[in-house]
C-alpha cells in the first residue's frame, strides 16, 4: 500500500487492557481457593454493591463471558448445540444466553477448568432475558444458588425524577439486605462509595473516550473500541478498571493532539447499529482497506458510557462526580447517585422505550461524528441491542444517510453468511459510497 | 343468536363493533398492546380499550420496519396497523411488556396515524415489594394524561364503576370457566377462547350482559360430542382460532389454558380498596405473570408454574399442547422448564411454534399423533 495519508501507531494501554481481562476471568476462577466470594450478574448489574462486601469478592459478568465464548467458534457452536440439545431451548434465544447455559452443562469454564459455580447472583432486569437468563442458569445448575434480581426499566432517560430514582433505590437497598443474609458479610460503606465514585470514573471517562472520537482523523476505530470499553462491563466499579479508562483518556487526547489516526487513509467514517459477529471481526477490517473507519455506535458509546444532552441539544459526557463538585456523604447518597448515573446517563437503555428515542440519539451521533454512512448490523443474536434497528434504517436514510444493512449474530456463527455479507460491504462502498480499494 | 354467537361476531367484524360504539356513546377508542394495561383506569374515563391483535394474514407491510427476527404476533398487530385496519382509534398504548411488542409499539408510534399515544412503564419486577409503590405512581400519572386528554376528571365514583365493570367481567368468565369443569364441557375450547377475545374487544358492560345470559344457560346446554382428550393450552398470545377448532375436530377439548388471550388475562381482580389506583396497582402487580415478568426479586422460582399445575389438576387435563409465537424469548426461555415441570407431575407435553399463519394440515397430523400417544397410554394402565 502507498503512504498513508495520516500517522497510525499501536495503543500503548492495549496490553494493559487485555492483561486486566485476562486477570478477572482467572480471579473469578481461583475465588474459591483463596476464600474469596464470587457471584454472578449482568454487565449492566450495580456491581458497587457486592464488590463492597467485606472481604474478597470476584464478579463473573454474563454478556461478556458470552461474547468471549462468540469469538471462538468452534466453543460456540460446541457450547450452544448443548444447549439446544441438552436442554431443549429455542435455538432464536440470545446468543450469549446459550453460550452460558451450555458452558454449564457442560461444566465447562471457557477460561479454562470446570464450570466455577457461583456463590450468589445479582442480576439486573431490562431486556426480556435478563431476569430469566441467571433464572435458568440456576435451575440448570441445580436452583440452589441465592438468587436477587432488580429492575432498571424506570423510564426513558428524560423522564427520571425522584419516583423512577426511588424505585431503583429501594431495590438497591433490598439487594444489600439480600447480600448481607446470603454471604453473613457486611456491606461496607466506606467500599460502597469508593466503588460509586469508581463507577461515575469508568462511565464517564469511557464517553470522554468516545468523545475523541469525534476528531478527524478518528483515533480509534470500532474494533478496537471493543476491548477497551469490556472492562467497563466486567466491573466498572473497580479501582483499576476506573484508573484504566482515566488513562486511556489521556493517551486518546495525545494521539487527537498529534494527529494519530486508526486508520491511517481515513477517508469515509461510518457509524454502527448492535454488537458485531464477534468471530467475524475481520469484516470491519476489510473495510479499512477503503480507507473507511467505523468511529463507533450507540452501542459501543453507551454500553458502560453515561451521556447527557447539553443545552444546544448534543450529545456530551456525563459529568464525573468531582466535576459536579459532589462529596458522596453516605451509603443513601451513593445509592441514590448510582441510579441517578445509570437512569439517566445510559443512553443506551432509551431503546427499550421507543424508537424515537434511538432514532433521534444516532441522528445526533451520525451528525457530531461527522458519519458519512451507517452500516446496520441486524442482530438477530440480541434483542435488546437489536431493537428498533429497521426504524434507525429509515431515520437515517430520511436525515439523508446512506444505510446499509447486513443480517447476522453477535455470538451465533451458524446464523452469519460471510461470503454474502462481505460482498454486500463491497457493493455498499463501490456502488453507494463510491469508494475504491486503497489496495488495488 | 346466542351470547357465543355474538361473540364470535364481535371478534370477527371488531373493526365494525368499534365504529358503531363510537356512534352510539360518541367515546373515545384506545387500542391498547398488552393485558398490563389498567383498563379500568380507561373504563372510568368512558374510554373503549380494544386490544390490538394480528389479521393472520401474511405481513406484507411490515418488513420495512421489524425485520424477521421479532415474535409474528407483534409483526402482524404493527401490519394491521400500518394497513389502516386500526384507523377508528383516537388512542394508543402500551404497558411496558415484551420487547417484541414494544417493537411494534415503537414503529406504531411513528408509521400509524393515532391522535393519543401513551407508553405505560409497568415494572419488570412485579414481585419486589418496590413495584406497587411505583407502579402506583405511573397509574397516577396515567391517570393524568388521560384527564388532560379527555378534558374530564376521573372521579373516585368513576374508577370505582371501572374497577367494577372489569371485576364483574373477570368473574362472570370464570363462572362459565367453571363449566369447563363438567365431563362433556358444556362450553368447548374455541367458544371460551372466543369469549375472552370479545371480552378484549367489546365494551365490557356488554359483554357483561352476553355473560350473564351465557351462564344462565349452560346448564342447559346440551353439545353432541365426544369430548375425547381433555387438553390444556399453554403459551403466547394465541388467536388462532382454525388451529383451536382443528385440534377440537379430531378428538380433543381444550379444558382450560394459561395465555394472555385467556384465563391469564382475567383470573385475577382488583381487591377494592379507599386507595384506588394502589388498589388496581396491587392487581397487575400480584396477576399470574406473563413469563417476561416471572421472576422473583429475591427468588428464581415462577409463580405461573404452580397456578398452571393446579389448574391442570382442577380441569383433569390429560396432555398439554405448549404453543409459542416463533421468537417469543419469554416463552422460549420457559418452556424447557415447564415441558419438565408438567411432565414430571405426570401430564404429557406437546410443542408447537405459531406463526402467523398456522399450517393446520402438518399441526393436524402432528396434534393427532399427541392424542394416540394419550390414548395409547390409556390403554395400558
Amino acid at each position: 500500500m502507498a503512504e498513508t495519508k495520516y500517522h497510525t501507531k499501536a495503543l500503548e494501554c492495549w496490553d494493559k487492557a487485555k492483561e486486566l481481562r485476562l486477570k478477572y476471568y482467572q480471579d473469578y476462577a481461583e475465588a474459591h481457593d483463596r476464600g474469596a466470594l464470587r457471584w454472578e450478574g449482568g454487565a449492566w448489574s450495580f456491581d458497587a454493591l457486592p464488590q463492597a462486601l467485606e472481604g474478597e469478592v470476584y464478579p463473573l459478568t454474563e454478556e461478556p463471558y458470552g461474547a468471549s465464548i462468540g469469538a471462538n467458534p468452534e466453543a460456540q457452536v460446541r457450547y450452544q448445540e448443548a444447549a439446544e440439545g441438552k436442554w431443549g431451548c429455542a435455538r432464536d434465544l440470545c446468543a450469549y444466553l446459550r453460550s452460558y447455559w451450555g458452558s454449564i452443562i457442560l461444566d465447562e469454564y471457557f477460561f479454562g477448568g470446570k464450570w466455577p459455580k457461583a456463590d450468589f447472583i445479582f442480576q439486573n432486569h431490562i431486556c426480556c432475558s435478563h431476569g430469566k437468563w441467571l433464572q435458568v442458569a440456576n435451575e440448570i445448575g441445580g436452583g440452589d444458588v441465592p438468587y436477587f434480581c432488580f429492575d432498571v426499566g424506570a423510564g426513558p432517560y428524560d423522564k427520571i425524577g425522584e419516583r423512577q430514582i426511588n424505585y431503583v433505590v429501594g431495590q438497591l437497598y433490598d439487594g444489600i439486605e439480600f447480600l448481607e443474609k446470603t454471604t453473613n458479610r457486611k456491606v461496607v460503606d466506606e467500599k460502597l462509595i469508593q466503588n460509586v465514585y469508581n463507577t461515575y470514573r469508568s462511565a464517564c471517562y469511557w464517553s470522554k473516550v468516545c468523545e475523541l472520537n469525534q476528531a478527524v482523523p478518528a483515533p480509534l476505530d470500532e474494533k478496537s473500541m471493543y476491548s477497551l470499553y469490556v472492562l467497563g462491563t466486567l466491573q466498572k466499579s473497580s479501582e483499576e478498571m476506573a484508573d484504566f479508562y482515566v488513562e486511556l483518556y489521556e493517551e486518546i487526547k495525545d494521539r487527537v493532539a498529534n494527529q494519530i489516526a486508526a486508520v491511517g487513509n481515513e477517508r469515509c467514517r461510518v457509524l454502527g447499529d448492535s454488537q458485531p459477529p464477534w468471530g467475524f471481526l475481520r469484516v470491519l477490517r476489510y473495510m479499512e482497506e477503503y480507507g473507511v473507519v467505523s468511529i463507533g455506535s450507540l452501542y459501543t458509546f453507551s454500553l458502560i458510557g453515561w451521556w447527557q444532552m447539553d443545552d444546544t441539544g448534543n450529545m456530551v459526557p456525563y459529568p464525573t462526580l468531582e466535576e459536579q463538585g459532589i462529596t458522596i456523604k453516605d451509603r443513601d447518597h451513593a445509592l441514590r447517585l448510582l441510579a441517578e448515573g445509570e437512569l439517566r446517563g445510559k443512553l443506551m437503555w432509551a431503546p427499550f422505550y421507543g424508537a424515537k428515542f434511538k432514532n433521534e440519539i444516532v441522528k445526533k451521533i451520525a451528525r457530531q461524528w461527522k458519519c458519512d454512512a451507517a452500516m446496520i448490523h441486524l442482530n438477530r443474536g440480541c434483542e435488546g441491542t437489536a431493537m428498533h434497528q429497521m426504524e434507525l434504517k429509515i431515520a437515517l436514510s430520511e436525515a439523508g444517510l446512506p444505510v446499509m444493512t447486513y443480517e447476522g449474530n453477535m455470538a451465533d456463527e451458524r446464523e452469519f453468511d460471510e461470503a454474502r455479507d462481505m460482498r454486500l460491504i463491497d457493493l455498499f462502498l463501490t456502488e453507494t459510497m463510491d469508494l475504491k480499494k486503497l489496495t488495488d | 343468536m346466542e351470547p357465543v354467537e355474538k361473540f364470535t361476531d364481535a371478534w370477527r367484524h371488531r373493526r365494525d363493533y368499534a365504529i358503531d360504539w363510537k356512534e352510539r356513546t360518541g367515546g373515545k377508542v384506545v387500542g391498547y398492546f398488552c393485558t398490563y394495561v389498567p383498563e379500568e383506569i380507561l373504563y372510568a374515563a368512558d374510554i373503549l380499550p380494544v386490544r390490538i391483535l394480528g389479521g393472520h394474514q401474511p405481513p406484507n407491510l411490515v418488513a420495512p420496519h421489524v425485520f424477521d427476527m421479532w415474535c409474528p404476533f407483534c409483526r402482524d398487530c404493527l401490519n394491521e396497523g400500518l394497513a389502516g385496519k386500526y384507523d377508528y382509534l383516537d388512542g394508543i398504548m402500551i404497558a411496558q411488556s415484551c420487547l417484541h411488542m414494544r417493537q411494534a409499539f415503537g414503529a406504531w408510534e411513528i408509521h400509524v396515524p393515532t391522535p393519543w399515544k401513551y407508553y405505560l412503564c409497568m415494572p419488570n419486577a412485579v414481585r419486589s415489594p418496590r413495584a406497587k409503590p411505583f407502579l402506583a405512581g405511573e397509574l397516577a400519572e396515567f391517570k393524568e394524561a388521560v384527564e388532560e386528554w379527555t378534558g374530564k376528571p376521573i372521579t373516585d365514583e368513576a374508577l370505582d364503576k371501572g374497577i367494577e365493570t372489569m371485576n364483574t367481567n373477570r368473574r362472570l368468565m370464570k363462572q362459565v370457566y367453571e363449566f369447563r369443569k363438567e365431563d362433556n364441557p358444556s362450553i368447548i375450547g374455541t367458544e371460551a377462547m372466543m369469549m375472552v377475545w370479545a371480552s378484549q374487544l367489546m365494551d365490557k358492560r356488554e359483554h357483561n350482559e352476553l355473560l350473564k345470559q351465557l351462564v344462565e344457560e349452560l346448564p342447559n346446554r346440551k353439545l353432541e360430542r365426544d369430548p375425547g382428550i381433555r387438553l390444556m393450552i399453554v403459551g403466547s398470545e394465541n388467536d388462532d382460532r382454525p388451529f383451536m377448532e382443528m385440534v377440537e375436530s379430531i378428538g380433543g377439548t381444550f379444558v382450560i389454558e394459561d395465555h394472555c388471550t385467556g384465563s391469564r388475562y382475567f383470573w385475577d381482580e382488583v381487591v377494592p380498596d379507599k386507595d384506588r389506583i394502589s388498589a388496581i396497582a396491587h392487581r397487575y402487580c400480584d396477576r399470574i405473570p406473563c413469563p417476561s415478568k416471572d421472576w422473583g426479586a429475591t427468588d428464581w422460582q415462577r409463580k405461573r408454574f404452580p397456578h398452571i399445575l393446579n389448574l391442570a389438576r382442577e380441569y383433569q387435563v390429560e396432555g398439554a399442547i405448549l404453543t409459542q409465537q416463533k421468537f417469543c424469548d419469554p416463552h422460549e426461555l420457559d418452556i424447557p422448564s415447564l415441558r419438565r415441570f408438567l411432565e414430571g407431575n405426570g401430564i404429557p407435553c406437546y410443542f408447537l411454534e405459531f406463526e402467523v399463519t398456522v399450517p393446520v394440515g402438518q399441526f393436524r397430523i402432528r396434534v393427532e399423533a399427541f392424542l394416540e400417544q394419550i390414548r395409547a397410554e390409556e390403554l395400558f394402565v
